[in-house]
């Protein structure tokens, strides 16, 4: 079940996911073509890769365009805001950084700037909050919700999404 | 029109070991039982197999095996990726290599100790299924998580409740408790068992998930006419289809524009455009069920019913012995054993030779998919 394309050249070795050394969450391990998402989001700045030739917005980020098949993109900026399209609250089993903070929601988020762009991240009370610091049961499909960044100590900093209205 | 594979070959042979959430016995040594049980089963000599083709995912490879077995020279060997959505590929890609004469003994297999070994998600240095970092950060860990997502979104879309989930692992559940071979033969479900049962991933439950497995099955395809000689009653291939939709991302499939409308319809389009047969004509189902939810997305995917209409479908007893649709007669990947949906086509094979424990009567024409949410492919079995 390997869906990542062989073909492409990481940056770093296969995203691996190295344990968090401070929380023990997982850290993303960017590759080439999604490295970029992750330099921006470390200063605070939600990016999607655009086609530079026919300006379609693209993700996951990917070498060339499934419209016209340029290979020139950008990286636009987004307003950071969006709705929940769906969401889980995993429960144990987990691996044990997140078993220690479930049940918790993961959300994938609906960006408003472009509808197709899904993300997958947490609700959570404000950047540094715990996975579990919103009570799953006041999250709906369509609540609006706006992008605050998470930098753990030492750590890749991550989008995460606080409700709109809370 | 050129070459078809439409009823060219069939399934001569079956094979299984028993299946338990622990067998002491090793992965190769499981599979080389449950091929020579499908050669035997066939009447067909090991010295006599010249294709094996597995899942990418499959730890057993051919060299090991071939000799293993006593097969003989091999001319063509493949495996197919995106785990349990290649279960019938392996048989697709056989019956393609024997209809072009590339070879003509093909064995199909999968030996899994899944029970046992360990939990593929736990293992934080490997790449999993899933395009990881923009994921597992967040929690997003397990397929279980990935499928529940799109099953809240689904039941939001369409109004499908917990209890159409239910329908589903309730049938399959029945199914198994006919089954002595089945992991939960002796375990019946009711609804209260369900409704009351630990979370895995919100909107999922422990009965929504499938079981972990330690087990391995084979199947052996010959031409048709060969297939006529062997020691059983033939069970044709009569069409068969792979499916990879456009702009498709695997389980985590959120990132199109209908992210609901998964490789099955892609799957579907292909297997009813070669087969003289339609949804009408199934008789009985062996959908991939690793979990509930896709089963209403197959359904649909396979024209048994419309967009947003899987989950109805299943109300009324239809997925159940004289239902519209039995389902997953030996109990599926949820209730007999998750083998990446390989006791699927054992199971339509039975059927269609009339020995499964729950018999369709007069069972002429089974459908068997695939995982549904990655890559899948199909296969349209007839007597
Ligand atoms: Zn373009």
């Amino acid at each position: 079940m390997q869906s990542r394309n062989v073909m492409s050249q990481s940056v770093t070795q296969p995203t691996d996911n190295p344990a968090d050394t401070v929380d023990d969450l997982l850290v993303p391990v960017p590759d080439e073509d999604g490295a970029p998402f992750w330099e921006y989001a470390a200063r605070g700045e939600l990016r999607v890769q655009t086609c530079t030739e026919c300006t379609a917005p693209r993700f996951p980020p990917r070498p060339c365009c499934p419209h016209c098949q340029s290979f020139d993109s950008h990286w636009r900026t987004t307003s950071g805001r969006g709705h929940i399209w769906s969401f889980v609250v995993p429960h144990p089993p987990l691996l044990p950084a997140y078993a220690a903070q479930a049940p918790y929601n993961a959300v994938v988020v609906e960006l408003a700037d472009a509808p197709r762009i899904r993300l997958v991240g947490n609700v959570v009370a404000d950047a540094d909050a715990r996975l579990d610091s919103v009570d799953p049961a006041r999250l709906r499909i369509g609540a609006p919700v706006r992008a605050v960044f998470h930098t753990p100590p030492g750590g890749v900093t991550v989008p995460r999404w606080v409700l709109e209205r809370p | 029109m050129g070459a078809t594979l439409k009823d060219a070959t069939a399934i001569a042979g079956i094979g299984q070991t028993p299946f338990a959430k622990r067998l002491e016995e090793s992965e190769k040594t499981l599979a080389c039982r449950a091929i020579l049980a499908a050669l035997d089963d066939a009447g067909i000599a090991p010295a006599e197999v010249d294709a094996f083709a597995s899942y990418t995912m499959e730890e057993t490879d051919e060299v090991e095996i071939a000799k293993a077995i006593g097969a003989g020279d091999v001319t063509h060997f493949s495996k197919v990726g995106y785990g349990g959505g290649g279960s019938c590929a392996t048989v697709a890609h056989l019956a393609a290599a024997v209809a072009t004469g590339q070879a003509h003994v093909g064995v199909a297999w999968r030996s899994r100790k899944r029970g046992s070994g360990p939990r593929p998600w736990k293992n934080t240095q490997v790449q999993l299924p899933t395009p990881g970092q923009w994921t597992r950060p967040f929690g997003l860990l397990r397929p279980a998580d990935e499928i529940g997502m799109l099953a809240r979104r689904y039941m939001h879309e369409y109004g499908a409740t917990r209890d159409h989930l239910f329908n589903v692992a309730l049938a399959c559940r029945n199914r198994a408790n006919q089954n002595p071979a089945a992991m939960m033969y002796d375990r019946p479900l009711t609804r209260e068992m369900y409704m009351t049962a630990r979370w895995i991933s919100e909107p999922l439950c422990l009965f929504d998930n499938c079981l972990e497995t330690d087990g391995a099955l084979a199947c052996v395809v010959v031409s048709a006419e060969r297939a006529r000689d062997c020691r059983r009653r033939p069970v044709y291939v009569h069409s068969v289809a792979q499916g990879l939709p456009a702009q498709h991302h695997g389980m985590v499939n959120y990132w199109n524009d209908d992210p609901l409308s998964g490789p099955a319809w892609t799957a579907a389009r292909q297997l009813w455009k070669n087969a003289d047969l339609g949804p009408q004509d199934v008789d009985v189902a062996q959908i991939y069920d690793a979990f509930t939810p896709l089963i209403p997305l197959s359904l649909e995917g396979y024209g048994f019913c419309g967009r947003g209409e899987g989950a109805a479908f299943t109300e009324g007893g239809a997925l159940e012995t004289g239902g519209r649709l039995p389902l997953n007669t030996a109990g599926g990947g949820l209730s007999e054993a998750y083998v990446h949906g390989f006791n699927l086509i054992t199971e339509g094979v039975k059927q269609l030779r009339g020995t499964s424990t729950a018999q369709v009567p007069g069972a002429a024409t089974c459908l068997v998919t695939a995982g549904e949410g990655v890559p899948t492919s199909a296969l349209l079995l007839r007597s």
